[in-house]
C-alpha cells in the first residue's frame, strides 16, 4: 500500500461498528421504506403460518351451524362461512400452507437454479447448449398446465406440488443464475483463482457462488410470490391440497363460492390476504434487488 | 433477412424436441403409473377396459422408444394425437374445436394490456418521479398481486349483489353472434389483460427513461420539435423493440391465466377442455393439450422474433 493510500485510511473517521446484517436492515429501512414494510409483511406472515395453532382463534374445520354465514365481528373477525367455520381462523392456517409450500418450493427452485445456473454459465460448451434448449423447451409450457397435468397423474397433495413448482420454478429462473456466473467467471478474480491452481469445486465454491448470491436471493423472494400463487390458483381450479385443508385459493372456490351472494365477505377475506402477502414480498423483492444488485434494478 | 430466419427456423429443432420428449415423459414416467391409478381408482374413462385394453389404448404396451417413435411419428405425419377415452372422437379434432376460442381470449387480453400498459407507460416515464408517476407504478405492480382468479371472483358476486349484474355465461361462438360473443369475452379479457398489462407497462416505462436520455432526443429536442413528436416519433418507435419481445415472453403467463378464466366464466377453450379431462382421467387428451399449448407458446415467441427481425434494422442486416 501507498504513503498516500495509508494517509486516506488514518485521516477516515472511524466507523461505529455494526453487524452486517444489522447494517443492511438499516439501509433496508432508510432507502426503501416501502420495501422493509413489504419486509415487516413478510415478516409477519411467516409468523402466521409458525404460529397458525396459537394465533387462529378456533380450529381450521371446526363446524358450527348456529354460526354460519355470520357477517365480519369482534367475535368472527372475517365472518363465517356456509358451515359456521371462522373465516379468519381458516385464513391463518390457509398462510401456514401457504408459507410451507411458498418458502419450499421456492428453496427447492432457488436450488435448482443455482445447480443448472452454476454448471451452465461456469463451464459451458455441450451441456450449456444442451441445457438452454431444454430450458428454452420447459418454459414454453406454462406453469400451472404443468402442475395441473402432472397433479392429474400423481393425484393432489402437498408434495407433488411443493416438487412440480420447484422444477417448474427452477428451471426457469436457472438463466437469472446462467447470466450472472457468465459475468462472473470472466472477473479477474475468478482468473487470478484458477492461476494459483485452484480446483473447480473450490473455484465455484468460494469465489463463483457467493458473487452470485445477491440475484440468488433475489430469485428466492420472487420464487416464493410465485409459488404462492401458482399453488393457489391450482387449489382454486379444486387441483391443490386437498379438503378440508384451507388453502387461500380452495377457499375462493368449491362449495363456499355458492354461498358468496348470501355472505360477500367470504370472496373478500382470502383474495385480501393473498394479494397482500405477494404484494409484500414484491416490494420487499424489489427493495432487496435494488439494495442488493444495483444491476439489475430497473429490469422488471 | 433470409438468413435469420432459417437461424431461428433451426434453433427452433431442438426446442420441439425437448418439448415433445417433457410431455412425453411427463404422462409416462412419473412414478405411480397411469393404468395403475385409473384402473385403481375405478375411472369412468377407463370404462370396462381391463389392463391390457387400456395399455393398448394409451399406447403403453410398447418399449418406451418405440411409444415415443410412434407417438411423434404420429403427430408429424398425420397430426395423429390419438382419441379421448371417454368421447372416441380424434384428440386433435377436439383440440381444433377449442383452440380459437382460447386464441381469440388471448387476443383480447393482449389487446387489452397493450392499450393500457404503452400510454401509461409512456406516461410514467415522460413525467418520471411526479405524483402520477408514483401512482402509476404503485398500481402496476399492485395489479401483478392481484391474483386474477379473485378478480374474476369478485366481478361475478359483487355486480350481481349491487345491481343484480352478471356476467354472461352462455358462450356463443363469433361466428354466429359476434357482438354477443365479443360482450361475454370481454370481461374475462379486461381481467387478464390487467395481470399482463403490469410487466408490460414497467418495462415500457423504463425503456422510455432509457431511450429518452439518448443523444438523438437531444438532438429532437433541439431541434425545437414539439413534445408529442418527440415521444411518439422518436422515443416510442425505438422504446417498443423489447415491449414486443415481452409479448412473446408472456405467453404462457397468458396461457395459464386463460385456463382460470375459462373456468370462471365457462368459455368452452382449451384451459376447460384440459380441466374436463383431467376430471374424467382422459391422458390422451391431456397429452394433447399439453403439447399444443408448448407449440403455441413456441410458435407464438417465433412470430415475435421474426417480427423483431422485421423492425430493427440491427437485427434484420446482422
Amino acid at each position: 500500500m501507498t504513503a498516500s493510500a495509508d494517509n486516506v485510511l488514518a485521516a477516515s473517521p472511524p466507523r461505529a461498528r455494526r453487524g452486517p446484517l444489522l447494517d443492511f436492515v438499516v439501509r433496508l429501512f432508510r432507502d426503501k421504506p416501502l420495501g422493509a414494510a413489504g419486509g415487516v409483511i413478510c415478516v409477519l406472515f411467516l409468523l402466521c403460518g409458525l404460529f397458525a395453532n396459537v394465533l387462529a382463534p378456533y380450529g381450521f374445520n371446526q363446524i358450527s351451524p348456529i354460526h354460519r354465514l355470520q357477517p365480519p365481528s369482534l367475535r368472527f373477525l372475517f365472518g363465517t362461512d356456509n358451515l359456521g367455520r371462522d373465516v379468519f381462523s381458516r385464513c391463518i392456517y390457509g398462510a401456514q400452507l401457504s408459507v410451507i409450500i411458498g418458502f419450499c418450493a421456492a428453496g427447492l427452485a432457488t436450488a435448482i437454479s443455482v445447480a443448472i445456473g452454476v454448471f451452465s454459465g461456469y463451464f459451458r460448451g455441450k451441456f450449456d447448449l444442451i441445457a438452454q434448449r431444454f430450458v428454452d423447451a420447459w418454459m414454453s409450457f406454462p406453469e400451472l398446465i404443468v402442475l395441473i397435468v402432472v397433479v392429474s397423474v400423481l393425484g393432489p397433495g402437498m408434495v407433488q406440488i411443493i416438487v412440480v413448482l420447484g422444477l417448474a420454478l427452477g428451471i426457469a429462473g436457472s438463466r437469472i443464475v446462467r447470466g450472472a456466473v457468465l459475468s462472473v467467471r470472466e472477473s479477474m478474480y475468478i482468473h487470478a483463482a484458477r492461476s494459483t491452481g485452484a480446483k473447480t469445486r473450490r473455484v465455484l465454491w468460494r469465489h463463483v457462488l457467493p458473487n452470485v448470491m445477491a440475484p440468488v436471493i433475489v430469485l428466492f423472494t420472487n420464487r416464493v410470490a410465485a409459488a404462492i400463487l401458482a399453488e393457489s390458483g391450482l387449489s382454486f381450479l379444486g387441483l391443490g391440497v386437498p379438503p378440508p385443508a384451507p388453502t387461500w385459493g380452495s377457499m375462493l372456490s368449491g362449495s363456499g363460492r355458492a354461498y358468496m351472494y348470501q355472505g360477500p365477505w367470504l370472496a373478500m377475506a382470502p383474495g385480501l390476504c393473498l394479494t397482500v402477502v405477494v404484494f409484500s414480498i414484491s416490494m420487499f423483492g424489489d427493495a432487496l434487488r435494488d439494495l442488493l444488485d444495483p444491476r439489475m434494478r430497473g429490469s422488471r | 433477412m433470409q438468413v435469420y430466419i432459417t437461424r431461428r427456423l433451426l434453433a427452433l429443432i431442438p426446442t420441439l424436441f425437448f418439448a415433445s420428449l417433457i410431455v412425453f415423459v411427463t404422462v409416462r414416467l412419473i412414478p405411480g403409473n397411469v393404468i395403475d391409478l385409473m384402473l385403481s381408482q375405478n375411472d369412468i374413462s377407463a370404462g370396462k377396459m381391463n389392463r391390457q385394453a387400456l395399455e393398448a389404448a394409451l399406447g403403453f404396451d410398447q418399449p418406451m422408444h418405440i411409444q415415443y417413435l410412434r407417438w411423434i411419428g404420429g403427430i408429424l405425419f398425420s397430426g395423429d394425437l390419438g382419441r379421448s377415452l371417454w368421447h372416441n372422437t380424434p384428440v386433435t379434432e377436439e383440440i381444433l374445436q377449442r383452440l380459437p376460442v382460447t386464441f381469440e381470449l388471448g387476443l383480447l387480453a393482449m389487446m387489452v394490456a397493450l392499450s393500457l400498459a404503452i400510454p401509461i407507460g409512456v406516461y410514467s416515464a415522460v413525467r418520471q418521479d411526479t405524483a402520477a408517476d408514483y401512482a402509476m407504478r404503485s398500481f402496476s405492480i399492485l395489479m401483478l398481486a392481484v391474483p386474477s382468479f379473485w378478480l374474476g371472483t369478485l366481478v361475478i358476486v359483487f355486480p350481481s349483489i349491487w345491481w343484480g349484474w352478471s356476467p354472461e355465461i352462455q358462450y356463443v361462438p363469433f361466428t354466429r353472434n359476434p357482438i354477443q360473443n365479443l360482450g361475454q369475452m370481454i370481461v374475462p379479457a379486461i381481467i387478464l389483460g390487467f395481470g399482463l398489462s403490469a410487466i408490460t407497462m414497467r418495462l415500457m416505462r423504463t425503456m422510455m427513461l432509457e431511450v429518452l436520455r439518448q443523444d438523438y432526443i437531444r438532438t429532437a429536442w433541439a431541434k425545437g420539435l414539439s413534445e408529442g413528436l418527440v415521444v411518439m416519433r422518436h422515443a416510442l418507435r425505438n422504446a417498443m423493440i423489447p415491449v414486443i419481445t415481452l409479448i412473446g415472453l408472456q405467453a404462457p403467463v397468458l396461457i395459464g391465466g386463460a385456463v382460470i378464466m375459462e373456468q370462471i366464466f365457462v368459455i368452452p377453450g382449451m384451459g376447460l377442455l384440459l380441466l374436463e379431462a383431467v376430471g374424467q382421467r382422459d391422458y390422451p387428451v391431456i397429452t394433447g393439450v399439453f403439447l399444443v399449448v408448448g407449440l403455441a407458446v413456441v410458435l407464438i415467441n417465433l412470430i415475435v422474433d421474426l417480427s423483431y427481425g422485421l423492425l430493427d434494422p440491427k437485427v434484420r442486416y446482422r
